[in-house]
């Protein structure tokens, strides 16, 4: 019956597969041109879901999960997390206050520049777990 | 050579104790969801909680003996960027809020097993790690916005514990009402905040209180005004809108609620004093907006009508939340007295209130583990099966009502005093009156366990014999029930330590 019934939407399923390696493409666009441009990790994270969301709507979550297990998304929600933490906690070791970018690189500038790209980095995991799963956790449910 | 090194390094480490405390929890817990084994989460949340613990006592050090400490994240310096501010007020509450964690922490072990589900446990120990972010955060911080940030840390990770209660429907319900209540709170705050934006363009907590005395006439500050308090006394839970609580505290795992009772409603109550006497000014929140005239009678009307209600409560956790709204009376009395004699008095109540509330849920926890309910008829004799639980319940009430050599006893004293400083005789009248109530409602709990008879019906529903608690669990509940007879006995360094953290509180950001 599921079968039967997503087999019907085969224009939305070749069209899909043409959009979801640009939809990546973009959130990564958004994601490292973020400290130039409009963008940054809450931006790109979320577009970067959209595109696994676009795929488990018309695949079908099931096929989704596999691509995208729900375990590996709650490491990535820690990681990222983690990861923000971790240059704060990197430049206080290297003489700086917490989150103090400046220390990171030889020149401060380029210190900065390195920063704000980690942790926007981690931003950027983070939300893409946390907007999948929450996708995945209501997508279950069953009525 | 080396030791000069040493000694930097130990300045050093000195220097980002500020950050270091709010950093490691915040990176503990996404650990223990990468790790996600129950022992290791728990091992990290109580070594985790210890260590903040002593970061705090040596931050309360630090700024007893010398000036608050500013540190500046990210190195921008304080209008520009978000600023930490520890005077003697927040240190007092880090080490209240990361000590209660600790010991809890450590008691959650066997009563979480019992109440969650295993697989969850890693999961119920980030959200807990996380509360105690936030309620740190809150505490630290001079930012406004970064206030209402830690604000939303702890709340949200606070309602995901409460959901975690065993008893579903009602859980979800608490958690849901608390949800409500708590955001419509948070909001409030928030929306006050971005009002003094609009009035200021600062959001430093020194920056505002440097300006807001500029435009301290413009209606936007009013405004701003009326939304913080309101949106904070939400949040701590006074009187009138304290109907989230006793739901939320009778539901939640017991070990949550051993740790909310003593922490979160006590940071928002220091939130209240670090913007009504600083980033307001005392003169304007007291003479101009004339606070003491609502805040005093909602604090009476909260302590005499709830410690009422609390006798009327059969459910041992229920009665406990309504002394506890009663109790936010107190604090919240002698803070509107807006005089050093009352601010001190509300800041040895929020510490020892703290403590032996965190003892009393975690005593009724110990009961709850064994009996799996704690209502009031199921208590019958009870210290005949479990007597460690039982006195230490009967200690901790008493310490509540407030008898000599008790730490309930320093506070209702200074309270009683700092009224009769201000000549309000009849607020001292009533605050013996409610320590009155007290006794009725601590003296049921202490009837029923020690001195009721086991009848016939009782004796058949409940066939097996019921040993003391585990051991870590009653061990720590003394534990802090020792710290607050210490404090009790040995008052005298603790009261001028609160004094002047008042004098500190009063006097402004220096």
């Amino acid at each position: 019956m599921m079968q039967k019934h997503q087999q019907r939407h085969e224009v939305l399923q070749v069209i899909s597969k043409l959009l979801i390696p640009f939809i990546l493409l973009f959130a990564l666009y958004v994601q490292f041109h973020g400290d130039f441009g409009p963008g940054g990790g809450f931006q790109a994270g979320v577009i970067f879901a959209s595109a696994f969301i676009l795929h488990g709507l018309i695949f079908g979550v099931t096929k989704t999960r596999k691509v995208l297990p729900a375990q590996a998304l709650k490491t990535g929600m820690a990681l990222g997390v983690l990861l923000y933490a971790g240059t704060g906690v990197a430049s206080l070791f290297l003489g700086g206050n917490f989150l103090d970018y400046s220390v990171l690189a030889h020149d401060p500038l380029h210190g900065q520049h390195w920063g704000i790209f980690t942790i926007e980095l981690g931003v950027g995991l983070t939300v893409t777990c946390v907007m999948i799963i929450m996708f995945y956790s209501f997508s279950l449910r069953v009525r | 050579m080396s030791a000069v090194v040493e000694m930097s390094v130990m300045e050093q480490v000195i220097h980002h104790l500020p950050a270091l405390i709010i950093v490691l929890p915040l990176m503990i817990a996404p650990l223990c969801v990468i790790f996600r084994n129950r022992i290791v989460a728990w091992s990290l949340t109580a070594v985790t909680s210890g260590i903040c613990a002593v970061i705090a006592a040596c931050l309360l050090i630090l700024v007893k003996n010398g000036a608050p400490i500013h540190y500046a994240l990210g190195g921008w310096s304080s209008p520009s960027g978000i600023e930490y501010y520890i005077d003697i007020s927040n240190a007092l509450i880090l080490l209240l809020v990361s000590s209660i964690s600790t010991v809890v922490s450590v008691y959650s072990l066997h009563s979480v097993d019992q109440e969650i589900p295993r697989e969850k446990h890693y999961l119920f120990y980030t959200a807990w790690l996380l509360c105690l972010t936030g309620a740190l955060g809150i505490a630290i911080t001079c930012d406004a916005f970064n206030v209402f940030v830690f604000l939303e840390i702890s709340s949200l990770s606070t309602y995901l514990l409460i959901a975690l209660g065993n008893e579903r429907p009602h859980s979800f319900m608490a958690s849901f009402r608390y949800l409500i209540m708590g955001s419509v709170g948070a909001s409030f705050i928030l929306l006050g905040i971005g009002f003094l934006y609009a009035a200021t363009g600062t959001l430093n907590m020194q920056d505002l209180s440097e300006r807001i005395p500029l435009v301290a006439e413009s209606r936007t500050v009013i405004v701003a005004f009326a939304f913080i308090t309101v949106g904070l006394l939400i949040k701590i839970a006074m009187f009138p809108v304290h109907n989230w609580l006793p739901n939320a505290y009778q539901y939640a795992p017991s070990a949550v609620s051993s740790f909310l009772a003593g922490t979160a409603t006590k940071v928002s109550i220091y939130v209240l004093m670090r913007f009504m006497f600083d980033v307001f000014g005392t003169n304007y929140s007291f003479s101009q907006m004339l606070l003491s005239n609502v805040l005093m009678p909602l604090a009476v009307i909260g302590f005499i009508l709830m410690s009422v209600v609390a006798i009327f409560q059969t459910d041992l956790r229920r009665l406990l939340a309504y002394s506890s709204i009663a109790q936010i009376g107190y604090i919240i009395a002698g803070v509107s007295m807006a005089t050093q004699a009352g601010l001190s008095a509300a800041m040895i109540h929020i510490v020892n209130h703290g403590l032996i509330k965190s003892a009393l849920f975690m005593a009724t926890g110990c009961m709850l583990y064994r009996l799996g309910s704690v209502h009031i008829q199921s208590l019958r004799q009870l210290i005949s099966s479990m007597p460690i639980t039982v006195s230490a319940f009967a200690f901790g009430g008493i310490s509540l009502i407030g008898l000599p050599l008790t730490a309930g006893f320093i506070s209702k004293w200074n309270l009683i005093t700092a009224a009769l400083e201000k000549d309000w005789w009849w607020l001292a009248a009533l605050i013996l009156v409610s320590s009155i109530l007290a006794v009725v409602y601590i003296g049921k709990v202490i009837q029923m366990t020690c001195f009721s008879p086991i009848t016939t019906e009782n004796n058949q529903s409940s066939g097996q014999v019921i040993s003391e608690a585990p051991t870590l669990m009653w061990v720590s509940t003394w534990i802090l029930l020792l710290a607050s007879l210490y404090l009790g006995i040995n008052s005298e360094d603790f009261v001028a330590l609160t004094q002047q953290g008042a004098n500190q509180v009063l006097g402004g950001f220096k």
